[in-house]
């Protein structure tokens, strides 16, 4: 089939979940692959060489790695229901945010979970340092990509992952009264329709307890 | 406020980008030298998120990250395009960039930071992700094809700083046996009409990263000496 969109991707990574927003959002008909990260099938293997991850996006037999590169792909092949702006500089700050989440803030939330004592501290203050920035390029925007959800948003999803992480091991990072923004903009996401279906909480909080819950005691 | 600036260091490779995405498209621009220990109120004012070289400053409005840059640039002046039309192959071409900037740099500084077994043990990583590079130039002149393009200025630290590092650290990185193609790009970029012209002095790349390199060294050892001593 020419026109054959195949996702490989994975329930729990939210890198694998945007693209899913993204192929909803444009209304693309699309064929999932669920990865077993701990039995690669030889197709992500075959199609993904260099890095051996999820999520690849595979159209007309080609494969595409690298989440933001994928969205940046499926934003110039299917047009309807844009997610980057036009502009070029409204663009390069889009482009400058989700880039900004990928590598400041959740390379933190990784490692908050499995750090103690000191660092532990230090992760938590730099993860806010980072919320902060997030909360005061939001301001008073319905989302970060203004009037509707756009590349930012989905790049962002990776704050669920940090509410999950927070609420697993009792931690108060991005909290109401220090991220208004933030928290109205999540409540926001979680009642918008496509990005409801990409993100199972109860899911990752369940998994998360089971894989974390048990390092609560030792702090 | 009209036309271009942009906030570079004399030997940022990163910086290097831009100016040469600048020229090859034949963009008048103003240069800002920052000195990074001396960080000017304008650069913090206009990248307050990374306070880093390069900003592009276009009509007053600023843009920070060079491979944002690049791109922005190649969106604003369509002419002697840097990246390719269709969007499977842009996608390629920005996947390369990222694998340049997230693995080979950072394995290469590894292997350039290190000494010993560390450094023998960085080595392997390093040699993989060049062989990803090698195996990407089959066939071709360039990443770009027959023209330098994208990949090839996110690559083109490669041009200059592996023989800087080589020389400091007494290793061969990029063994033109192993890797034919990536050597022969490398010289092909370095020699490239622009490209040729806008490499920073040698000698005072050589003394700087030395500096650098003995600095993290140290670093790393009073590191590794205080927590031995908790």
């Amino acid at each position: 089939m020419a026109e054959e969109v195949k996702l490989f991707g994975m329930w729990a990574s939210p890198f694998s979940r945007r693209i899913e927003v993204a192929l909803k959002m444009k209304g693309i008909q699309y064929e999932y692959i669920e990865e077993d990260l701990s039995n690669k099938s030889p197709s992500l293997l075959n199609y993904n060489p260099v890095h051996k991850k999820v999520p690849v996006l595979l159209h007309k037999g080609k494969p595409v790695a690298e989440s933001l590169v994928i969205l940046e792909y499926i934003d110039e092949t299917w047009k309807q229901n844009p997610i980057l702006p036009a502009d070029p500089y409204e663009k390069a700050m889009a482009r400058f945010w989700a880039k900004f989440l990928d590598e400041k803030l959740w390379p933190a939330a990784k490692k908050v979970v499995l750090s103690k004592g000191e660092e532990h501290k230090g992760l938590i203050e730099e993860i806010q340092e980072h919320l902060k920035t997030l909360e005061s390029e939001l301001k008073e925007k319905k989302f970060f990509g203004g009037e509707s959800l756009g590349f930012v948003d989905i790049a962002a999803n990776i704050i669920f992952w940090l509410l999950v992480v927070q609420e697993t091991l009792g931690l108060d990072i991005l909290t109401e009264d220090k991220f208004p923004g933030l928290h109205e903009w999540n409540h926001r996401l979680l009642d918008d329709a496509v990005f409801k279906e990409c993100v199972s909480m109860e899911r990752l909080l369940a998994s998360f307890k089971v894989r974390f819950g048990a390092l609560t005691a030792s702090k | 406020m009209v036309g271009v600036k942009l906030f570079r260091t004399w030997s940022s490779p990163f910086a290097l980008r831009a100016v040469w995405a600048l020229k090859i498209k034949g963009i008048d621009y103003e240069t800002i030298f920052e000195d990074l220990s001396n960080k000017s109120p304008s650069l913090l004012q206009y990248n307050p998120v990374y306070k880093k070289v390069p900003v592009l400053v276009h009509n007053g409005k600023p843009i920070a990250e060079s491979l944002i840059i690049l791109e922005y640039i190649d969106e604003t002046w369509k002419h002697a395009p840097l990246l390719p039309e269709d969007p499977h192959e842009r996608a390629t071409a920005r996947f390369w960039a990222k694998f340049g900037d997230d693995k080979v740099l950072t394995s290469i500084w590894s292997v350039f930071i290190k000494q010993g077994k560390e450094q023998e043990e960085a080595m392997v990583p390093a040699l993989e992700n060049l062989k990803f590079l090698e195996e990407e130039l089959k066939g071709k002149k360039f990443f770009g094809g027959e023209t330098i393009g994208f990949v090839d200025l996110a690559l083109g630290w490669l041009g200059n700083l592996i023989s800087i590092l080589e020389e400091i650290v007494g290793l061969k990185v990029v063994d033109g046996e192993k890797f034919p193609l990536l050597s022969a790009w490398m010289q092909d970029f370095a020699d490239a009409p622009i490209i040729k012209d806008n490499w920073p002095p040698r000698d005072r790349m050589i003394v700087k990263f030395q500096a650098l390199r003995d600095a993290t060294i140290a670093a790393a050892a009073a590191a590794a000496a205080a927590a031995t001593s908790k």
